[in-house]
C-alpha cells in the first residue's frame, strides 16, 4: 500500500516525534502510564501508516458486499435501507407480550423480537415445580401453540420478520411459529426471521441448556437440514457473542470463541452429510456493543474478515453468501449502571454508532432502566428513538464503512483478528469448541478476564461514571415494570384448560412417536411440528427429549 | 476459633447469569474465605441442604431473573424449618430498591444492589457473622 522510501521517511519522522513527545511527558505527564481500550489492550499514542505497513487494500478490505467483506455485507449497505430496528421484548402472558408488540410495531420497529420466560427457555410448563417464581419475569410463558397463537394474534406473519431468542428447545419454538403461519394461511417458505438456537453459548455463558452437547448438535443440525427445505427465508442459527461478551470477555475473546463455535456447527453439519453450502447462507451472527466505540469497529470488521477467510480456505465454500458474515447486534447491558440511570442513554447511543459504523444488519438498543428491571414502554421509546436519531441524523449511515482506512482503525481490526485467530487455533488444539467447554477453558478464560475488570472498577482504574466517580446521593427509582406475580396462576389454568379441551389420545400417539423417533437417525423436526400441532405442550414434548437424551451437566469451575 | 469463613455462594432458580456470582466467589475468596459454589439451577432445598452439609456461615444468593421475591424468602424459611439459625442470609442481582424491606423482613440480612464493590460485601460478612470467629 505505502512505498518503501515513503514509509522510511514516516518511520523516521514519526521516531522524531515519538521521542520529543516523550521528552516533554517529563514536565506535563499524561493522564495515565498506559492507556487501554475497552477490552484491556493497550493503545499507542498515534497510529500511522508505519502501524500498517503490511496493509493491502485488494486482499484486506476489498469492496463492500464482496470477500473478504471486511467493509460490509452488501454494495450499499444503509444507503439501500437501514437496519433492521428489532426490539428484544416479552414478558407476563401471550397477551401483554402482543400488546408490547404492536405498540413497537406503532413506533416504527421493523422486526420482532421475542423473549421467552426461563420455564419456557429450559423447557418446563409453567405449572412444573421448578417454574416458581420465574413464570413471565424475564420474557412471555409460551406453554403450547394456544399460547403462541395468542401472541402473534393481529401480526401478519408474512410481513414481519421475527427473531426468538430460545436455544435449548428451539425446534419446539420454530414448530409453534410454523403452525401458527399455517392458521394463518402463511405457508412456511413465506416465513422470516430467526432463532438463536446457539447451544455452545448456553454451556459457555448463558445457561439455558437442557440436552447434552451430541443431542444438542444433532437437534441443530437437524433444523438446518429442515430449513434449507421448508423454511427456505430463515435464519436457522444466531452464533451468538453477546453472551460471552456479557459474561465478562474481551473484544477479542468475543470473536474467537463465537467463530470457534460456529465452526463446531459447520462441523456438525458437515459430518451429518450436508453441503457447506446448502445451509452456510442460513447461518447468522449476533454480536455486542460496549462503549469503547472504536474498538467495536474494529472489532466487527476483524469478525467478518475472519469468517470469510474460515468459510473459503477451511470449509471450501463456494457461495459468496456462505462467506458473509451478518449480524445481530445488542448494545450491552453489563454496561449500564443502576445509579443514575439517565446516563444509560448516552452510552447507549455510543453504542449504537458503535454497531451502525461496524456495519450491523439488525439491532436492539437497551433502555436505561434495564439494570433495575424489566423496562417500562416509555424507556423502550427513548431507546428506541436512539436509533432513529443516528439513523436519520447523524449522517452515520449514509456512506459504507466510513472508518475504513483510519491507521488506529485498520491496525485494530488487525489485531483483534490475529488475536482471535490464535483463540482459535487454542480451541482446535483442545479439540473444537465443546471440548473446549466441557474441559473449562472458553469458561475460565472469560471469568479472568471479567475478575480482572472488576477489580480495574474498585480500584479505580476503570472510570464508570456515577459508580466509581461522580456519584451523587439518590433516590430509589420509582415507576419500574413489575411483572403481575399472578401470571403463574393464570398459565397454570390455561394448562388445564388446554388439557380438558384437546385430543390427548392424539397428544400421546404424536409424543410416542417423537420417542421412538430420538432413539433413531431421522431428521426430529417433523415429528416435533406433528406434536405441537396436537397442542402438545412444550413441556411434554422437551420431556420425551429429556428421557431419552438426559441432560447436561454443567462443569462448575471458579 | 481460627477456623476460615466459609461461604455457599449459591445461584436460585432457572437464571443462567453467573458473572456475579462468579466473581463475588473469587473475591471471597481471595478475602481468604472458604468458598464453595452450587453452579446454576439450584432449588431453595439444595442451597439449604448444601448449607447444612458444608457447615457454612453464610449463604450468598446471586438472582437476576425477577424471581427473588419468591425464592429467597424460601430459603430462609427452610432453614428456619431445620432449625438453622446461625447462617448469615445474603443476595445480590437485580433486584429493585422497594423489593429490599419485603426480603429483609422474610430473614434475608442485606442485598447487594448492582455496582457494589465486592469489598462492601467482603466487610459486610465478616462483621456480621452469627457464629463467634
Amino acid at each position: 500500500m505505502f512505498e518503501k522510501d515513503k514509509l522510511d521517511k514516516i518511520k523516521e519522522n514519526f521516531n522524531a516525534f515519538d521521542s520529543k513527545t516523550v521528552e516533554g511527558l517529563q514536565k506535563r505527564p499524561e493522564r495515565k502510564e498506559v492507556f487501554e481500550t475497552g477490552s484491556g489492550a493497550v493503545v499507542n499514542r498515534l497510529y500511522t501508516p508505519v502501524d500498517i505497513e503490511d496493509f493491502d487494500y485488494e486482499t484486506d478490505l476489498g469492496l463492500p458486499g464482496s470477500f473478504p467483506y471486511t467493509r460490509g455485507v452488501q454494495p450499499n449497505m444503509y444507503r439501500g435501507r437501514f437496519w433492521t430496528m428489532r426490539m428484544y421484548a416479552g414478558f407476563a402472558t401471550a397477551e401483554e407480550s402482543n400488546k408490547r408488540y404492536k405498540f413497537l410495531i406503532e413506533q416504527g420497529s421493523m422486526g420482532l423480537s421475542v423473549a421467552f420466560d426461563l420455564p419456557t427457555q429450559i423447557g418446563y410448563d409453567s405449572d412444573h415445580a421448578l417454574s416458581e417464581g420465574e413464570v413471565g419475569k424475564v420474557g412471555v410463558a409460551i406453554d403450547s401453540l394456544a399460547d403462541m397463537e395468542i401472541l402473534f394474534d393481529g401480526i401478519p406473519l408474512d410481513k414481519v420478520s421475527t427473531s426468538m431468542t430460545i436455544n435449548a428447545p428451539a425446534s419446539v419454538l420454530l414448530a409453534m411459529y410454523i403452525a401458527v403461519g399455517e392458521k394463518q394461511g402463511v405457508s412456511a417458505d413465506k416465513l422470516r426471521g430467526t432463532i438463536q438456537n446457539d447451544i455452545l453459548k448456553e454451556y459457555i455463558a448463558r445457561g439455558t441448556y437442557i440436552f447434552p452437547t451430541e443431542a444438542s448438535m444433532r437437534l441443530i443440525t437437524n433444523i438446518f437440514e429442515y430449513c434449507s427445505k421448508e423454511v427456505p427465508l430463515w435464519n436457522t442459527i444466531s452464533i451468538s457473542g453477546y453472551h460471552i461478551r456479557e459474561a465478562g470477555s474481551t473484544a477479542a475473546q468475543e470473536v474467537g470463541f463465537t467463530l470457534s463455535d460456529g465452526i463446531a456447527y459447520v462441523d456438525a453439519a458437515i459430518k451429518a452429510g450436508l453441503d457447506v453450502d446448502t445451509f452456510a447462507p442460513r447461518l447468522s451472527f449476533f454480536f455486542n456493543a460496549h462503549n469503547d466505540i472504536l474498538e467495536e469497529v474494529a472489532k466487527y470488521r476483524a469478525a467478518r474478515r475472519l469468517w470469510a477467510r474460515i468459510m473459503k480456505e477451511r470449509f471450501g465454500a463456494k457461495k459468496a453468501k456462505s462467506m458473509a458474515l451478518k449480524f445481530h447486534t445488542q448494545t450491552g447491558g453489563s454496561t449500564l449502571t443502576a445509579q443514575q440511570p439517565e446516563n444509560n442513554i448516552v452510552r447507549v447511543a455510543i453504542q449504537t454508532l458503535a454497531a451502525v459504523l461496524g456495519g450491523t444488519q439488525s439491532l436492539h438498543t437497551n433502555s436505561k432502566d434495564e439494570a433495575l428491571a424489566l423496562p417500562t414502554e416509555d424507556s423502550v421509546r427513548v431507546a428506541l428513538r436512539t436509533q432513529q436519531i443516528v439513523a436519520h441524523e447523524s449522517g452515520a449511515a449514509d456512506t459504507v464503512d466510513p472508518l475504513a482506512g483510519s491507521y488506529y482503525i485498520e491496525a485494530k481490526t488487525k489485531a483483534i483478528e490475529e488475536e482471535a485467530m490464535e483463540y482459535i487455533k487454542k480451541i482446535d488444539e483442545i479439540g473444537g469448541a465443546p471440548r473446549a467447554i466441557d474441559n473449562g477453558y472458553i469458561q475460565q478464560e472469560i471469568m479472568d478476564a471479567a475478575y480482572n475488570y472488576q477489580k480495574d472498577i474498585e480500584s479505580g482504574k476503570r472510570v464508570i461514571v456515577g459508580m466509581n466517580k461522580f456519584q451523587i446521593e439518590e433516590e430509589a427509582p420509582k415507576g419500574l415494570l413489575r411483572v403481575d406475580p399472578s401470571v403463574g396462576e393464570l398459565q397454570k389454568a390455561k394448562i388445564q384448560a388446554l388439557k380438558g379441551k384437546r385430543d390427548n389420545a392424539l397428544v400421546t400417539e404424536k409424543l410416542e412417536a417423537l420417542r421412538a423417533a430420538c432413539q433413531t437417525e431421522v431428521n426430529l423436526m417433523p415429528l416435533i411440528l406433528d406434536a405441537v400441532r396436537a397442542y402438545g405442550t412444550l413441556g411434554e414434548i422437551c420431556g420425551v427429549m429429556r428421557e431419552v437424551f438426559g441432560e447436561y451437566q454443567q462443569s462448575v469451575q471458579l | 476459633m481460627d477456623r476460615p469463613i466459609r461461604v455457599l455462594v449459591a445461584k436460585p432458580g432457572l437464571d443462567g447469569h453467573d458473572r456475579g456470582a462468579k466473581v463475588i466467589a473469587r473475591a471471597l475468596r481471595d478475602a481468604g474465605m472458604e468458598v464453595i459454589y452450587t453452579g446454576l439451577r439450584q432449588t431453595p432445598e439444595q442451597i439449604v441442604n448444601a448449607a447444612i452439609q458444608e457447615d457454612v456461615d453464610c449463604i450468598s444468593m446471586s438472582i437476576l431473573s425477577g424471581a427473588h421475591n419468591t425464592l429467597l424468602p424460601k430459603v430462609a424459611e427452610l432453614l428456619k424449618a431445620e432449625k438453622v439459625e446461625d447462617i448469615l442470609v445474603i443476595g445480590g442481582g437485580v433486584i429493585p430498591d422497594e423489593d429490599i424491606p419485603f426480603l429483609k423482613e422474610k430473614g434475608i440480612a442485606e442485598i447487594f444492589t448492582p455496582g457494589t464493590p465486592t469489598t462492601v460485601t467482603i466487610d459486610y460478612i465478616k462483621e456480621n457473622l452469627k457464629r463467634d470467629k
